[in-house]
């Protein structure tokens, strides 16, 4: 199949002629727009983008991009995605979801896609509520969260993300801010580098049913504060002055003021190629973003191990059983045992 | 027929018989191998060439207690010198390994009817857990039928004493027993049936040889005893001039889906879900990976049909396959398939219901469950199998019609014929059509929802083309560009132009042929697997001088366009149908025309005798 040169693209190359319809003030404006800048970048053919969606605000996302796309339905795109990869392994496929979408009627295919480890790139917008269906609580909306189908308060608890990634076993687990634009944009180089499913969940606000909803991260004045970038063989280290660290006690990570003795190197140094995954679900643990508590919220990459991925393993499969085995249609057909009735009606054993 | 009971004599041999028609049912506990004791003699048979038909009958658990009447298996082949259409209404032999397959079906029985029951297991206990007050050996109860009591297991272990096997493992090789002797009785040769168990046990050849060594004494023991008087011989049956197999529906299937992938260009993609009687679908085309096909057991229904439109979406020939209860849970992404417009092709095989219900029943009717079964104005192109052979013409028919009106197309095939067989006589591959489908190349002036003006399809443009991105995707479209659109009249046009698309099919589908009188009082017309006992019902009621003719539907959605003219020139039409009148319905709303159901929702195929009772009922004199 022809391909184009690979000419530099550009990010006006990625936009649709579609106008934008997300409510003004949305994050996904800024997600929308650091996709766009790095797709140019990953010195892909415009062509071999497939952007799969299922249903919610995020969703709409394939329809603003100029590649490929497939707003298919309500949680399914893990699926349609995983068809369209393990056929096509030369696209680049791409999920764009939110935290209804898929954590609540697509949780099943998120967990098999992530476990069986498709080569697909997963982003998931969280903002913590139904924003298409007009702000009712979702999978990730924290206990005691009034909306419009909880009015006395949700009594559920909430599901963390990272945690159903890690727990799946997904293979690069991240996480980024809708306005952490550098940031993001990193996070999302990383994504797309990854061989196998990477999850990244962006953390996005929704301006009209759950504004602020990382507000305790977000706002200017907190990004240092509450902010743990993490970054492999690094420190753990944060704070607005860098002036704090995590250790780990052996049980449980553990808040140090720097200085008076202390220094990064008595913070843990994180490893995101860890084999176990133990410690990046822990590290996922600490904190969801709720509100200003005592730890930092993690961001960047928790986890990113190498390992096979099953859409090549099942094309390895049948690559070489084609060779293996070359057989003709005629001759499966036929099949291992047939009789012969010729033109005077007697009968024989095998074929002509 | 009725098997003679007297024959030539040879002195000291048992006489012979020559018949034209026997009916062999073998049954017994699930684990007692009854399905392969069935399929072998069916092989072999179909290798000396007679025409046959089979009913495998087994229950949905794997394995119900021992010796329980929910816990009997039991597989009917039927053999013939003649074109047959069914595996036989009653059975002449039956094979009963213990009480409880006796007792559940000693009342298909033919009078007269031989029945071989393994003696030892005939314990007071096995008689209780059947449900016998007394031991039907002993009391008067079989003296309509002609009783060979045989101690299957003891001669079993007999035949093995030098085996190494452990008792457990020689007692499994007790069906060979029965099926050496039943090999005897009709004159078969064991040569297929041990080059089998030879390749299949090629790991294990002291089992191999085993079953080899009982089938044999089976064999021998009729041979040297004179346990039977009679033997029988069924010759082979005047097929037309080929090379033939026997096939199983869901064989044949997968074997059309493949064949399908070949004559299209397209690499063949199944989405699948573990469920009754559709894995067999998933399992053989599993081993099919040498002709580039990829099986994908995905997480559940839903998964399995969305990763087949993915795959069709970016060029596949995607296909999911599923039964009732499946299809339900895929209704939204057949939908999604209706509305972006993807072939897609989506097999049901039917099983009884509602809910679970009968998993390894057979029953006809999902008909208005795909038709209609999702939300909104949701055209699909409809078609049905009727025999197991039959299954791998569908396929390619499926196939056909999804690619080349861009639609997703349910095929329904059903238990009966999935886990039924009959000889199939092979096609040549070069016959087979062409399916050859192009992809859209053209950049300039492409829209991707600009439509072919006579099939109405849009063109099939798929990633990886440079200059061809768009989106698709369940939301309303606008005609030609193909961006979402709200409009009222747009979407007035696009519900009916979608409408319009499996519509035309019409055009270029065959009208239905009618069999018989072109016109007058009585027309039988059927869809899918009742062919058979609708075709044998018909022959025997000319036989016997009635009139009546006959048709068939393989096209339900949209219906061949002569077939109201066809209904409006009889005085009556009777449908029969293994559920309450589904086809009934649409043709009543369709055509206006009255049409008389004949229904039987029991779990099995009609019998020939009861369409044929029906025929006599409404075109008797």
């Amino acid at each position: 199949m022809p391909t184009t040169e690979a000419t530099p693209l550009t990010r006006k190359d990625f936009q649709s002629d579609q106008e934008v319809r997300w409510c003004p003030g949305c994050g996904d404006y800024a997600i929308l727009s650091a996709v766009q800048q790095v797709f140019p970048e990953l010195g892909i053919p415009r062509e071999k983008f497939v952007i799969v969606s299922g249903i919610g605000c995020s969703s709409r996302f394939p329809y603003y991009m100029n590649t490929y796309g497939f707003h298919s339905i309500h949680g399914r795109a893990p699926a349609v995605a995983t068809g369209i990869k393990m056929t096509r392994p030369d696209l680049d496929v791409w999920v764009v979801t939110g935290d209804g979408d898929a954590l609540s009627i697509g949780g099943n295919h998120l967990i098999h896609t992530l476990r069986r480890n498709v080569n697909v790139k997963i982003l998931l917008f969280n903002n913590r509520v139904y924003g298409l269906t007009k702000g009712q609580y979702s999978p990730t909306s924290e206990l005691g969260k009034r909306t419009k189908s909880t009015p006395h308060g949700s009594v559920d608890f909430p599901f963390n993300p990272l945690n159903i990634a890690i727990g799946a076993g997904a293979t690069f687990v991240a996480r980024s801010v809708d306005i952490f634009m550098p940031h993001l944009k990193e996070v999302l180089k990383r994504a797309a580098a990854h061989k196998g499913s990477a999850f990244v969940e962006v953390m996005q606000n929704c301006n009209i049913y759950n504004d602020k909803a990382f507000g305790a991260l977000t706002d200017k004045e907190n990004r240092q504060q509450n902010g743990l970038y993490l970054e492999h063989g690094k420190p753990l280290v944060f704070g607005d002055n860098q002036d704090k660290g995590l250790r780990f006690t052996g049980t449980d990570f553990e808040v140090i003021e720097l200085g008076n003795g202390k220094t990064a190197d008595d913070c843990l140094v994180w490893d995101e190629k860890h084999a176990n995954p133990s410690l990046a679900f822990q590290m996922a643990s600490i904190s969801t973003g709720d509100g200003l508590g005592d730890f930092p919220v993690p961001l960047g990459v928790l986890r990113a191990i190498d390992a096979p991925t099953y859409d090549a393993g099942v094309i390895d499969q049948i690559d070489e059983l084609t060779t293996a085995r070359p057989q003709t249609l005629d001759q499966l057909i036929h099949g291992t045992d047939t009789w012969t009735v010729d033109a005077g009606g007697s009968v024989h054993r095998g074929a002509n | 027929m009725t098997l003679p009971i007297a024959g030539q004599t040879d002195a000291g041999k048992a006489a012979e018989a020559t018949v034209s028609d026997v009916v062999i049912r073998f049954a017994g506990d699930s684990g007692d191998g009854m399905q392969l004791t069935g399929t072998q003699f069916t092989n072999t048979s179909a290798l000396i060439g007679n025409d046959l038909s089979t009913l495998p009958d087994f229950p949905a658990e794997i394995r119900a207690p021992a010796g329980t009447l929910p816990g009997v298996s039991a597989f009917q082949v039927r053999i013939a010198d003649h074109d047959i259409h069914t595996p036989g209404d009653a059975p002449d032999v039956l094979v009963a390994m213990n009480p409880a397959a006796l007792k559940a079906n000693l009342r298909d029985l033919r009078d007269n009817g031989v029945i071989i029951v393994n003696t030892d297991e005939f314990t007071p206990r096995n008689l209780k857990r059947a449900g016998y007050e007394s031991n039907p050996l002993e009391d008067d109860s079989l003296n309509a039928f002609r009783l060979y009591q045989v101690a299957l297991t003891t001669m079993t272990r007999r035949a093995l004493e030098e085996s190494e096997l452990d008792v457990r493992s020689k007692d499994r090789c007790k069906n060979f027993l029965a099926l050496g002797m039943i090999y005897w009785l009709f004159s078969r040769p064991l040569e297929p049936t041990i080059d089998w168990l030879r390749v299949k046990f090629r790991r294990r050849p002291e089992i191999a040889e085993a079953n080899v060594k009982v089938m044999k004494a089976g064999w021998n023991f009729c041979d040297i005893t004179d346990a039977f008087q009679v033997r029988y011989d069924v010759e082979p049956a005047k097929l037309e001039p080929g090379t033939y197999r026997s096939i199983h529906g869901n064989s044949a299937l997968a074997i059309g889906l493949v064949a399908a992938s070949r004559r299209s260009g397209l690499p063949l993609f199944l989405g699948a879900y573990p469920i009754t009687p559709a894995s067999d679908v998933l399992h053989e085309l599993a081993t099919y990976k040498h002709f580039g096909v990829t099986t994908y057991q995905a997480e559940d229904e839903i998964a399995a049909v969305c990763s087949a439109i993915g795959a069709s979406f970016g060029g596949a020939l995607g296909v999911s396959c599923s039964s009732g209860p499946g299809i339900a849970l895929k209704a939204e992404g057949i939908n999604l398939a209706v509305m972006v417009e993807l072939p897609l092709v989506i097999c049901d095989i039917q099983r009884g219901g509602p809910s679970t219900g009968l998993p390894t029943k057979t029953e006809q009717a999902d008909l208005l469950q795909v038709m209609f079964g999702r939300n909104n104005e949701s055209p699909v192109p409809v078609i049905a199998a009727s025999s197991p052979a039959d299954c791998f013409d569908t396929a390619l028919e499926a196939v056909r019609l999804a690619t080349h009106y861009m639609t997703p197309v349910v095929l329904l095939s059903d238990g009966y014929i999935a886990n039924g067989a009959e000889p199939w006589r092979i096609p040549e591959v070069e016959d087979l059509p062409d399916l050859r489908v192009d992809f859209h190349q053209e950049a300039e002036g492409f829209m991707p929802y600009m439509r072919n003006q006579e099939t109405l399809a849009r063109p099939w443009a798929i990633p990886g083309t440079p200059g061809l991105e768009h989106r698709i995707g369940g939301l309303e479209k606008e005609d030609v560009t193909g961006n979402v659109n709200y409009e009222p009249e747009n979407h007035d046009h696009m519900v009916r132009l979608r409408a319009e698309k499996v519509a035309r099919i019409a055009n270029e589908i065959p009208e239905i042929e009618v069999e018989g009188p072109q016109s007058g009082k009585l027309l039988v017309l059927g869809w899918g697997s009742t062919l058979g006992a609708i075709t044998g019902a018909v022959n025997q009621a000319w036989a016997d001088g009635l009139t009546v003719s006959r048709a068939h539907l393989k096209h339900l959605n949209p219906f061949p366009r002569n077939l109201g003219d066809v209904l409006d020139r009889f005085e009556r039409v009777l449908v029969p149908e293994m559920n309450l009148g589904q086809l009934a319905l649409l043709l009543r709303a369709r055509y206006l025309k009255d049409i008389e159901t004949y229904s039987k929702v029991e779990g099995k195929p009609f019998t020939r005798d009861e369409i044929l009772h029906r025929i006599q009922q409404m075109a008797g004199a």
